[in-house]
């Protein structure tokens, strides 16, 4: 072998306490294989010993479906027409981001003898948890898909492409908060049971179950404004597919009076606006998404020299 | 030539927390409270150079902090203090089949585990077959791994992890691992590496290992380097660190490198020594029963024939043999001195043949070792640990390690009166 000639154009690997979070996207990029290899391992491992399979991934939507339908519209009454599509629009996408999350969160601690063993960029593994859910939130597009088929037949055209850059800004968010959030539970482990209520209170929190403007209305009776729903990016979100997919922001009611004049009542689902003000909100909370992520790769950065002793 | 490692000034710190806090309810509880915390450094100031194509042995006793070291060049640890400097794409062998998934199949988990070491997909194509074969795994590769025998596991970790084409493998004592026939070609498979001029750190307490395979070695103790050269030399320093340190250590897995007498001290000694004068070439073993089988009966002869080459002709010598089980335990040992009052010259090449005409062993695999030295013992000519074996096996229903004739009688004791 020639000296020298190899070495010249082999990759020189320095590795110093700490690293930049510019190297580690470099890295990612390098290592992008691997994340869809992860990704599809994450799948096949789910289902490899079970007979229905993907199956699974469709009845969960569909047995919340069932189960909400039957609470809230059944006994509570809330008078959404066409429940099941409204309550898939959020709660997909909501699943997307959750499942995400709380998945991401044991991905460093359950991999212990990959991080102990052989050297990759780490931040693969909680990435991937979020391109498992983001397979599965396909899968359960077919349940929306059907609800679709069966009771509406049509979307708001002119929103229809919001689903884009709405996806693309939950994807940024939920890496950001998986990658955060796995590295953290190496250090303190029980954040995977604190997640799962912090979860659990943020779902109520987000208008997926009721509708946004009640919530509004409800502020504005209080005197304040209703852009406050916005503080919880989420909802920026899951309304956008809303407003898209469910694609009425209103509906009305008609009851008839005591004195037999028949009422027609306009209740208010979504914010009266047009997809600007839906794309707006939408980039503000993709801006906060992309500050995130690279906050949360700093922060992996700085401890993931420890996680091969710490786990 | 630009070296292909380079450990600047490396130290590494771990903390060791007598009470861990490793959730938020006890953080919570103990917060304000300092956590007891010791700072150990299990490595301090390492500094050393690997240079292309060179096999460089790591050794030292357990926690002497080889493994950290080579956790920090594979880029698995980060150092607390000072640098490393990697050329060429690393791949380290710390556990085999480390990532390897129970559920997937081997298939799905040669193509991870090789992503997973940096290799694309259609690499990993091209050189499927080869690293199939090289485990031997052709007819289970479809087979979920959980269903694997440990040794099929061990095979396709070290396969794949090999064919990934490493410019820097590092190898942490994995070798252990799998049957005689797979450590041979591991063996082989690292010498091909040695030949296409890659770079090997390597940790094992093998010191017949390290001598063979390694350039060069680097000894540790107590997260320090104690001496750094020549195997032979590195392996005399280690073991003088150990004596002068603690006396003898009590880890049996050291087993094999610090030898519980003094015979295997001297013989390991012996051949860090020898200066090949009179090179043993080879030895061959033969008995009664060779063409219909492999191996020896209880009390059997056997013949040790050494075939050796001296480099000029040279008439103080002795040749040496001894007999080991496999555990190390030395059984015989006999010399051409004490056999036939010493022997003629030696010159160019020939052989010594040992007669054992009755090997009262009964049972097991044993090693033969040959020793070439002068009458004084000053110079060692030639030293080779376990160049040969042989298995005994006990066809009857006596137990133990000896074969000793044995017969019964019985008597009844007259009746009395």
């Amino acid at each position: 072998m020639a000296p020298g000639s190899s070495t010249s154009t082999a990759p020189t690997t320095v590795i110093v306490p700490t690293s930049s979070v510019w190297a580690h996207l470099v890295q990612l990029w390098h290592y992008r294989e691997l994340l869809v290899a992860l990704v599809r391992k994450e799948l096949k491992v789910k289902y490899k010993n079970s007979t229905l399979g993907f199956f699974w991934t469709t009845l969960n939507p569909m047995l919340t479906l069932c189960v909400y339908f039957f609470v809230f519209s059944v006994l509570l009454g809330n008078g959404i027409p066409r429940f099941p599509v409204w309550l898939l629009c959020g709660l997909l996408v909501w699943n997307l981001f959750s499942n995400s999350m709380v998945s991401a969160t044991g991905s460093i601690t359950g991999n212990g003898s990959l991080v102990n063993k052989v050297a990759f960029p780490r931040e693969i593994l909680p990435l991937a948890s979020v391109g498992a859910n983001l397979v599965h939130f396909f899968f359960q597009a077919i349940v929306l898909l059907g609800a679709l088929i069966a009771f509406q037949r049509s979307v708001a055209v002119e929103y229809i492409w919001l689903i884009v850059p709405a996806m693309l800004v939950v994807l940024v968010l939920a890496g950001a908060l998986s990658v955060f959030l796995s590295a953290i539970n190496v250090y303190a482990r029980d954040t995977q049971h604190l997640l799962e209520l912090v979860v659990m209170v943020w779902f109520w929190l987000t208008p997926i179950v009721y509708p946004w403007a009640q919530v509004a209305t409800k502020l504005k009776e209080n005197g304040m404004p209703s852009w406050l729903t916005l503080l919880n990016p989420i909802t920026s979100i899951v309304i956008t597919f809303q407003r898209a997919i469910y694609a009425q922001p209103t509906y009305t009611t008609t009851s008839t009076g005591a004195d037999g004049v028949k009422v027609v009542t306009v209740n208010q689902l979504l914010p009266l606006e047009g997809p600007w003000w839906y794309l707006r909100n939408l980039s503000i909370v993709g801006l906060v998404a992309v500050v995130l992520f690279i906050g949360a790769l700093r922060f992996f950065t700085r401890v993931e020299g420890n996680f091969a002793e710490e786990i | 030539m630009a070296a292909a490692i380079e450990v600047n000034g490396v130290s590494k710190r771990f903390r060791l927390n007598h009470e861990r806090h490793r959730t938020l309810k006890e953080r919570a509880i103990h917060f304000g409270r300092r956590t007891e915390s010791e700072p150990f450094w299990a490595l301090q100031h390492i500094e050393f150079q690997v240079a292309e194509g060179e096999t460089v042995g790591l050794l030292g006793h357990n926690g002497s902090g080889k493994s950290t070291l080579l956790k920090c060049i594979g880029g698995i640890l980060q150092p607390t203090l000072g640098s490393i400097v990697t050329r060429g794409r690393v791949a380290s062998l710390l556990e085999l089949g480390a990532g390897f998934h129970p559920d997937l199949t081997g298939r799905e988990n040669v193509y991870m585990n090789a992503q997973i070491l940096g290799l694309k997909s259609r690499d990993i194509a091209a050189r499927f077959d080869e690293i199939v074969e090289f485990a031997g795994l052709e007819d289970f590769i479809d087979e979920q791994v959980k269903h694997y025998s440990s040794g099929m596991y061990v095979r396709l970790g070290f396969a794949v992890a090999t064919n990934v084409d490493p410019d820097i493998l590092l190898i942490d004592e994995v070798l252990a691992v799998g049957d005689e026939a797979f450590q041979r070609k591991c063996l082989d498979r690292i010498r091909e590496f040695q030949r296409a001029g890659k770079t090997l750190v390597f940790v094992t307490h093998s010191a017949d290992l390290m001598r063979s395979i390694c350039d060069r070695a680097v000894a540790l103790d107590h997260g320090r380097v104690i001496a750094s050269g020549l195997p032979g030399e590195a392996i005399r320093a280690f073991r003088m660190s150990l004596v002068d340190g603690r006396g003898r250590p009590s880890v049996e897995t050291e087993l094999d490198l610090i030898g519980e007498d003094e015979v295997e001290q001297a013989q390991i000694d012996a051949a860090a020594l020898a200066n090949r004068e009179v090179a043993v070439v080879g030895v061959e073993l033969s008995h009664p029963g060779d063409g219909e089988r492999d191996y020896l009966l209880p009390g059997e002869a056997l013949r040790v024939r050494v075939r050796y080459h001296a480099a000029h002709p040279i008439d103080d010598v002795v040749f040496v043999l001894n007999l080991h089980d496999t555990n190390g335990q030395f059984l015989f040992g006999v010399n051409t001195d004490s056999l036939m009052g010493g022997m003629k010259g030696v010159d160019g090449d020939g052989f010594v043949d040992f007669h054992l005409p009755a090997v009262p062993l009964l049972g097991g695999k044993f090693l033969v070792s040959i020793g070439v030295h002068s009458h004084d013992q000053r110079t060692i000519y030639d030293h080779r640990d376990g160049i040969g074996e042989f298995e005994v096996v006990n066809p009857g229903r006596a137990a133990g390690l000896l074969h000793i004739d044995a017969t019964v009688s019985q008597a009844t004791p007259e009746p009395t009166s």
